[in-house]
């Protein structure tokens, strides 16, 4: 079948583009004829705030550019010029700054609420699937440009997180050295690592939110109920009878999300940019230093889970890559969720109590790993972390048991929703 | 609506436990003087700008800082800013670069004395605050001095003049109870400076002062426009809501 160009026979000047570009037919198939469930709940604002701070990390990102220079020599200085002699670039940089822990925090929950309501279950594997892509981009982008300010955290930071490679038995030294471009972190790999986070994984992390985007619309949105509305349409106009479209309805309810997120957003950026100093640390306001290592080295909050789970884990047979095994694994595990839950139900709405107490368990666990993944080691931390990490891999591991064994309620054959 | 109280819950719970993980965050040395920093405090602030040029800047940079911009801020006009404030340079659009050579610095002292540009977000204004107050008399140091917030500093007892010399107590200086006296005074004067120890309280509160504005002298224009975005937002976020309702009136 090949394509029919104008469909909707548009006529003028819009008939003259949709004649040879589908403007109309983008319009009506991702906004205003896109048939989303109308029972959306609170948890569905973190998608379209996702796409927000995305395009505000891109947007401040490209200024920053402008007055940003990549050398290492002059990085640290160049980011307190543009504090102090760019005009509005305190706020250019705080944007992009705290940008990047509301990129976490919005993404940790739109993620959550995939796990609440089953929304990586058929037909959505793929969806999930370009999901994991963009967190596991979004983890390299977000540790690249944590580098570029050069402060002595950035630098430590980039040390810890490199010499990672070097756990690889054989290769892992040698890929260290051509990595960095250097045998400790230096010039060059603040150059690379600029390239990497200014062109090349943006670029990447852009094409995989299209991807995200299309593969949802293709299939349609779940919802709080984990039911299908596609199962009943209207005879007549074949539109889904739980269905109402995206635009009018949904932009005008994201518009309010997009100004309470705001509120609080823009609240850190201009009250509090430090972020109790989570977003902005302590430690990183001095130039990096070879020669003086942090205190303690700690990564960004956003990665805290995963670098106790590193830390959690010992080493055996002579070698530290174990840690840096569970450590992936546990970002890996995630992509396999669509075909390691085999409940019968999406949405934890008809569940039993075997998958809540599981994920409450995951839940504690993985900010509780979070938390301990922040502080100075000390025996207790290592050993919750340890139990977190099991607990954590175990929620994954056990999911086909738990998921199949257990009694469900039955599903309704319309989606709940009361009218306001 | 249960469940966006529920949601609500969530996000309260999470606020709490982040708060939580700061007062744990900012515990480290143990400070005995508390300090509120004041950097609104124009009068002091001026106050410390002079202090630090006149006690600081021979030693010290703030090379990310222009004398322009810290007279543009603080309403000091150019002239005066010539006259009594810039010591190492006549350009008003010059950053603040101390007279120390930087390689004879580090022969000299161990270390270099650092830019302190950004130090107040570095180390933290109580930090800087305690640590000026904190020298005291110790024969085993090549300068014969010490600090308690850093143990073994390589900068001498620059101020010693304006406080006088001050000696550890017996008890404290034997290491015993330390805790027990934490937020009293653990020195004694043993030397009586110019300036009365509530007078020299003051001139490092300036100082410190002086220095958390240089480490973001945005920060007065960011917290000004921030309440005017707040505000505009708030009353978005009102019509906005208006906005959905009206269109939600139609989904049943």
């Amino acid at each position: 079948m090949g394509i029919t160009p104008n469909p909707y026979k548009t006529t003028g000047f819009l008939g003259w583009i949709d004649d040879r570009f589908p403007l109309t037919k983008l319009w009506k198939d991702h906004l205003a004829e896109y048939y989303a469930p109308k029972n959306f709940n609170f948890w569905y604002f973190f998608g379209s705030l996702a796409l927000l701070v995305l395009v505000n990390q891109l947007l401040t990102g490209i200024w920053l550019v402008m007055h940003y220079k990549p050398d290492a020599t002059q990085a640290w200085d160049s980011v307190e010029y543009i504090m102090r002699d760019v005009p509005w670039g305190d706020t250019l940089r705080y944007l992009h700054s705290t940008g990047a822990s509301a990129f976490f925090i919005v993404v940790y929950l739109h993620m959550y609420r995939g796990i609440l309501y089953g929304s990586h279950r058929k037909p959505r594997e793929l969806i999930w699937l370009f999901g994991c892509l963009i967190f596991l981009c979004l983890m390299a982008e977000a540790f690249c440009g944590y580098v570029l300010p050069w402060g002595n955290m950035s630098y430590w930071g980039a040390k810890v997180i490199i010499n990672l490679f070097g756990t690889i038995p054989f290769v892992g030294p040698d890929l260290v050295v051509w990595i960095q471009g250097d045998y400790v972190p230096s010039d060059a790999t603040l150059n690379r690592l600029f390239s990497l986070h200014v062109i090349a994984l943006p670029f990447v992390l852009v094409g995989l939110v299209v991807a995200h985007i299309i593969a949802l619309h293709e299939v349609g949105s779940n919802n709080p109920d984990g039911i299908e509305i596609k199962k009943h349409k209207d005879p007549k106009t074949g539109i889904p009878l739980d269905g109402i479209p995206f635009h009018p309805y949904y932009t005008v309810k994201d518009i309010v999300g997009v100004s309470v997120f705001l509120i609080i957003f823009l609240g850190i950026v201009f009250l509090a940019p430090d972020g109790g100093g989570y977003f902005l640390e302590q430690p990183n306001f001095t130039p990096a230093n070879p020669l003086s290592t942090p205190p303690h080295i700690t990564p960004a909050w956003y990665f805290g889970s995963f670098y106790a789970m590193l830390r959690a884990t010992p080493s055996f047979a002579g070698t530290q890559i174990w840690g840096v095994i569970v450590m992936f694994g546990a970002v890996i595990l995630l992509f396999l969720m669509p075909w390691l839950d085999r409940s019968p139900v999406k949405s934890i709405r008809y569940k039993g109590p075997i998958f809540k107490i599981a994920l409450a368990i995951f839940t504690v666990s993985f900010v509780l790993l979070n938390y301990y993944g922040m502080q100075p080691p000390s025996p207790m931390g290592k050993l919750i972390s340890q139990v977190g990490t099991i607990l954590y891999y175990l929620f994954f591991l056990l999911m086909p048991f738990y998921t199949k064994m257990e009694k469900t309620k039955p599903v309704p054959e319309r989606v709940t929703h009361e009218a306001h | 609506m249960k469940r966006i109280k529920s949601s609500i819950q969530i996000l309260l719970a999470a606020a709490t436990l982040l708060v939580a993980g700061q007062a744990f965050a900012s515990e480290g040395v143990d400070l005995p003087y508390r300090f509120k920093p004041d950097p609104d405090n124009q009068a002091s602030v001026q106050r410390g700008a002079r202090n630090f040029m006149n006690y600081c800047s021979a030693c010290h940079s703030m090379r990310n800082l222009r004398y322009n911009r810290l007279g543009q801020d603080l309403g000091i006009p150019d002239d005066m800013l010539k006259a009594d404030l810039m010591f190492t340079s006549d350009k008003i659009s010059d950053h603040i670069i101390s007279a120390m050579p930087g390689d004879e610095a580090d022969a000299w002292f161990g270390k270099a004395p650092p830019d302190l540009t950004v130090e107040s977000r570095y180390r933290g204004p109580d930090w800087i605050y305690n640590y000026l107050l904190t020298f005291y008399v110790d024969p085993k140091r090549p300068l014969g001095t010490n600090n308690i917030v850093l143990p073994n500093a390589s900068m001498p007892d620059v101020l010693w003049e304006l406080q006088g010399l001050q000696v550890l107590k017996e008890s404290a200086a034997e290491g015993e109870d330390k805790e027990a006296e934490h937020g009293e005074p653990q020195f004694e004067l043993a030397t009586k400076g110019k300036l009365s120890p509530e007078e020299y309280k003051q001139f490092v509160a300036d100082t410190t002062n002086f220095m958390v504005y240089a480490g973001e002298p945005g920060r007065a224009h960011r917290l000004a426009v921030g309440k005017k975005v707040l505000l505009f937002l708030l009353v978005f976020t009102v019509l906005a809501y208006l906005m959905k309702r009206e269109w939600w009136k139609d989904v049943h």
